[in-house]
């Protein structure tokens, strides 16, 4: 029986944590210095909204970690001394380990602003981010933020959720227009809006400034107008939370070094999830993957390779979504902001502007690569199928309805789909497969 | 503006209310002899023994309900009493004396509401409804349409605070009056007279008042309802589906049967949520009317045998619990800003199946005694008496815990608690919906962010995100399929599905690594 130590208990901490005791009698701790226990991260905000309460995040009974033999531990990891296998907690505790996995997650970016340390500036990640976030944006009048991707909008919505009016500085010419295409981003843009969140496009941020308390009272933008506000959320990305272990002979570049099999450059040594960096990217997949669910299956590899055999982390066909106010966003495979040279691209955009399906495919071969949908649901196995399996965008169009996953009675769009479909692309033409009759009453 | 509207609208709503609670404590009790009559539904000879017991109490003047009740009730009782031990048995008064209390203080009452009781009616529903009807509207214009859950943990009303328990003991305290109580609700039946009388031509009872009240709550709260989710057509169609089923056949229905001689009868409602439908009084009641009598007891055993099984094998017990049933539109409407307070523990959900399915034993065994009491003539069976075992089913289950419980508890157990943890038909349906039915709901493949919405917007207390986090369908006895946890998911995860009963304990699928395995 080894001591396996976890740093982190996120999503992928936990999950290693659940596997390792699925696969082996080892003895498991946790160390976390957020949270006692573990909590889904990205339910914060529905915290702040006044949706849940903080034990309503929490996927797991408190009763179940005794239940399953896992230790939980309080305290923060000040270094980790690889040679003689043991971590060094604030407050002078050691702790041995046999093995040891980081995952430690994220911290919120801060490009060097002046003024980025002030009281009421911070950004959205952890508990703590809750509760200065709870107790700074009390009887203010403005906030502004700062990055426009997906924790930026989910800190306007909350702070909408209060009647904070909000001002939302984005830099790029179109919210989040790097990753998505144009005529979802202005979507999005124009959603935005419609919530009155006052947003500034191709707008950066040069200076936060205090008032006599230390505490931000305006942003100045870079074309020099000044912004009062009580409250600036920092919300350009994350990037590994790495910094305690930089002495530790670990190799790092942004994130922890890792192989296919999550082992770090030090025996014994894993890290997985928003930490851990790929020597090699899978795919087109980024080298740091910070989503729940790549957290997730990295958790699962690696309890594997700890109890049974090297175990490489295989995530398959890309996948991920969010939600911009109330428009659900979900995509498949790969959807490039602008198409690659042997992309085609297929968009359809409902006329009141707040539903959309785009397919993307393989000008030559007409294989289906990516799918991104707004303010529709699709079913994930359907458009995993499509992409593995390598079908054509006629065998897409042809089968829309299989991939449709909204609840009954909510309106159907595949025949215009296929029809605007059919005029884009006549010499693709298809005929949309009928849906099943007679019992199609009865599902 | 719109805040000014929904203020007032308040404003009024809390006057209506006022004005409702209040009546209570107006106006003077004055026996008489026609009060004394209808007290009996006119029944001469009891006429004759209640004149005699009530010379003392006969012209007296009582300030409140309260005086009057205990006089009349402490004559009524000297009386039986007395008449029981001459063994007069024939002359006993075997109807309920509180309700006789009721009907007599109805002809006894003197004061305005009596007199004015269309205007006492505008001054509480009127007033009541119209206030409601202002809070609610402007939410339609309250920004996109979405999920509006904002602020729900920071409201007193709604997560439990003050306002959630002083609301939750009004409820309470109003159930306990009209089941065990209702000497003292004279004034709110002079009150809905008029409304009475233009439906079935006969005067208001506690239970006419209650089917009113039960069925604008309904009807406003839908309307709220709808406001709330008018982003999903499933929601929208689904809460029309519980406002019509409990206006039509709950309230109006019934109400012109009696008007037409015929039996009360609602034709959703069905053994064994129903539990008097095999009383012998009832039993005997639809044989003698005929036809349409005939067809009623056909009716009601047909829907729960045949029309049990059958739609929920099709469409999932929802069919009934969430698109048509009373308690559910209760649940579904009036109770829908308190279903996140249901208990989502393991412990909870032991809890549940052992009350829910022990109350169904409960049912079953009453109403095989009532059955073979009516059939055999005989009072007992292996030393139990039926009729006190009716009796004690009525009280405990029908009342106490359907009624007190179920949903004078909605501010503080969430609004499910006797379909969750009482309902024998919920017990039975779930049962079918467990075993034999092509209902689930579907989980998006590894979509699910483990958020949290879904469990704890769920009335049943089910903890979703247990399955959809593993990537499983869910199948759960006593999900009665509302829908809000597909409405809430952030990420499009869970959609209600009706499809073949093959693959439907699912392996996971898409959520762990390699695209493949089991996350559990």
């Amino acid at each position: 029986m080894q001591h396996i130590v976890i740093i982190g208990n996120g999503i992928s901490g936990i999950t290693a944590a659940r596997h390792i005791r699925k696969k082996s009698d080892h003895r498991i701790t946790v160390i976390s210095a957020e949270t006692d226990h573990f909590f889904s991260r990205t339910a914060l905000m529905y915290i702040y909204m006044g949706h849940m309460q903080y034990r309503h995040t929490k996927p797991y009974e408190d009763w179940f970690w005794k239940k399953n033999r896992i230790d939980l531990k309080r305290a923060y990891v000040e270094n980790v001394d690889t040679s003689a296998k043991t971590l060094n907690l604030s407050g002078g505790e050691q702790m041995k380990y046999d093995k040891l996995v980081l995952a430690t997650g994220s911290k919120s970016n801060k490009f060097g602003w002046p003024g980025q340390d002030l009281k009421a500036v911070q950004g959205l990640y952890s508990y703590q981010d809750l509760e200065s976030m709870e107790e700074d944006t009390k009887n203010i009048s403005r906030a502004v933020i700062v990055g426009g991707g997906l924790i930026g909008i989910e800190m306007a919505e909350m702070l909408l959720s209060r009647n904070i009016p909000v001002t939302f500085l984005v830099r790029e010419a179109s919210f989040w227009d790097h990753v998505l295409p144009a005529e979802e981003s202005e979507m999005i843009n124009r959603h935005i809006r419609e919530h009155h969140v006052d947003l500034l496009l191709s707008t950066d941020l040069k200076e936060i400034l205090p008032d006599e308390n230390g505490r931000a009272r305006a942003v100045v933008t870079g074309n020099g107008e000044e912004i009062a506000c009580q409250f600036v959320g920092l919300t350009a990305g994350v990037s590994p939370n790495v910094d305690f272990l930089r002495s530790s002979g670990i190799e790092i570049n942004r994130g922890i070094m890792v192989d296919a099999c999550l082992k770090t450059s030090v025996d014994d040594i894993y890290a997985i999830g928003d930490c851990a960096e790929f020597r090699q990217a899978i795919g087109e997949r980024r080298p740091i993957e910070q989503v729940w669910y790549t957290g997730r299956m990295m958790g699962e590899a690696l309890a594997e390779t700890i109890c049974n055999q090297d175990t490489k982390y295989n995530p398959g066909v890309w996948f991920n979504s969010a939600k911009f106010f109330d428009i659900e966003y979900q995509t498949y495979g790969w959807v490039w902001a602008k198409p690659k040279e042997n992309e085609s691209t297929f968009y359809w955009e409902h006329e009141r502007g707040k539903k959309s399906v785009r397919i993307v495919f393989d000008k030559a071969s007409d294989q289906v690569l990516g799918v991104n949908v707004f303010g529709i649901r699709f079913r994930h196995e359907i458009c995993d199928i499509w992409i593995k399996k390598e079908k054509s965008i006629q065998y897409a169009m042809e089968h829309l309805r299989e991939a449709n996953f909204d609840p009954e009675f909510f309106k159907r769009h595949e025949e215009e789909i296929v029809n605007a479909f059919n005029l884009t692309f006549p010499d693709k033409s298809v005929t949309l497969k009928k849906k099943k009759k007679l019992l199609a009453l009865f599902g | 503006m719109t805040n000014l509207i929904r203020k007032s609208g308040l404003v009024l709503f809390v006057f209506g209310l006022g004005f409702f609670v209040s009546a209570l404590f107006f106006g003077k009790y004055q026996l008489n002899e026609d009060a004394l009559r209808s007290s009996v539904y006119g029944d001469e000879n009891k006429v004759a023994t209640l004149s005699e017991t009530m010379a003392d109490v006969m012209g007296k003047e009582f300030g409140n309900s309260h005086q009057f009740a205990k006089e009349f009730l402490s004559a009524f009782h000297q009386k039986n009493e007395q008449l029981k031990a001459d063994e007069q048995w024939d002359k006993v008064i075997w109807d309920n004396p509180k309700e006789v209390t009721m009907r007599a203080g109805k002809g006894a009452y003197v004061g305005w509401i009596k007199d004015n009781s269309a205007g006492a009616f505008a001054l509480t529903f009127i007033v009541a409804i119209l206030g409601a009807i202002m809070y609610i509207t402007p939410k339609f214009n309250d920004g996109p349409a979405g999920i509006k859950n904002n602020g729900i943990y920071h409201s007193s009303m709604k997560s439990r605070g003050l306002l959630g328990i002083i609301t939750g003991a009004f409820l309470i305290s109003f159930y306990i009056v009209l089941y065990f109580a209702p000497q003292y609700v004279v004034p709110w039946t002079l009150i809905v007279d008029p409304v009475s009388r233009a439906l079935s031509g006969g005067e208001a009872s506690q239970w006419f008042l209650y089917g009113l009240l039960y069925t604008l709550a309904v009807i406003v709260m839908g309307v709220r309802m709808i406001s709330k989710y008018r982003h999903s057509p499933y929601q929208i169609i689904r809460t029309f589906s519980v406002m019509f089923f409990q206006t039509a056949f709950a309230f109006i229905i019934p109400e012109i049967l009696i008007r037409l001689n015929k039996p009360y009868f609602d034709f959703k409602d069905m053994w064994p949520l129903n539990y008097d439908f095999f009383d012998a009084w009832s039993l005997d009641q639809l044989q003698s009317a005929g036809g349409l009598g005939i067809f009623m007891l056909a009716w009601g055993i047909t829907l729960f045998a045949v029309g049990v099984p059958v739609f929920t094998y099709f469409f999932g017990k929802r069919w009934y619990c969430s698109w048509v049933c009373g308690c559910g539109g209760l649940a579904e409407t009036l109770g829908d800003p308190y279903r996140q307070l249901s208990n989502k523990s393991l412990g909870a959900w032991k809890i549940e199946r052992y009350l829910i399915h022990g109350v169904l034993v409960f049912a079953v065994v009453m109403t095989a005694g009532v059955l073979y009491t009516y059939f055999t003539g005989a009072g007992s069976v292996i030393g139990i008496n039926t009729g006190s075992l009716r009796t004690t089913y009525g009280f405990a289950i029908g009342s106490v815990f359907a009624g007190v419980i179920g949903t004078g508890f909605y501010p503080l157990m969430g609004n499910r608690a006797w379909c969750r943890f009482g309902c024998p038909l919920a017990a039975y349906l779930g049962m079918v919906q467990k075993f034999k039915s092509r209902f689930r709901i579907t989980t998006n493949g590894g979509q699910c962010i483990s958020c949290g919405n879904c469990s704890t917007h769920c009335e049943m207390g089910i903890d979703v995100r247990h399955y959809a986090q593993r990537g499983q369908s869910i199948i759960r006895s006593s999900c009665v399929g509302c829908g809000v946890c597909s409405s809430v998911c952030p990420r499009g995860v869970l959609n209600l599905e009706v499809k073949d009963e093959e693959g439907r304990y699912n392996e996971p699928i898409l959520i762990g690594n390699d695209s493949i395995k089991v996350a559990e």
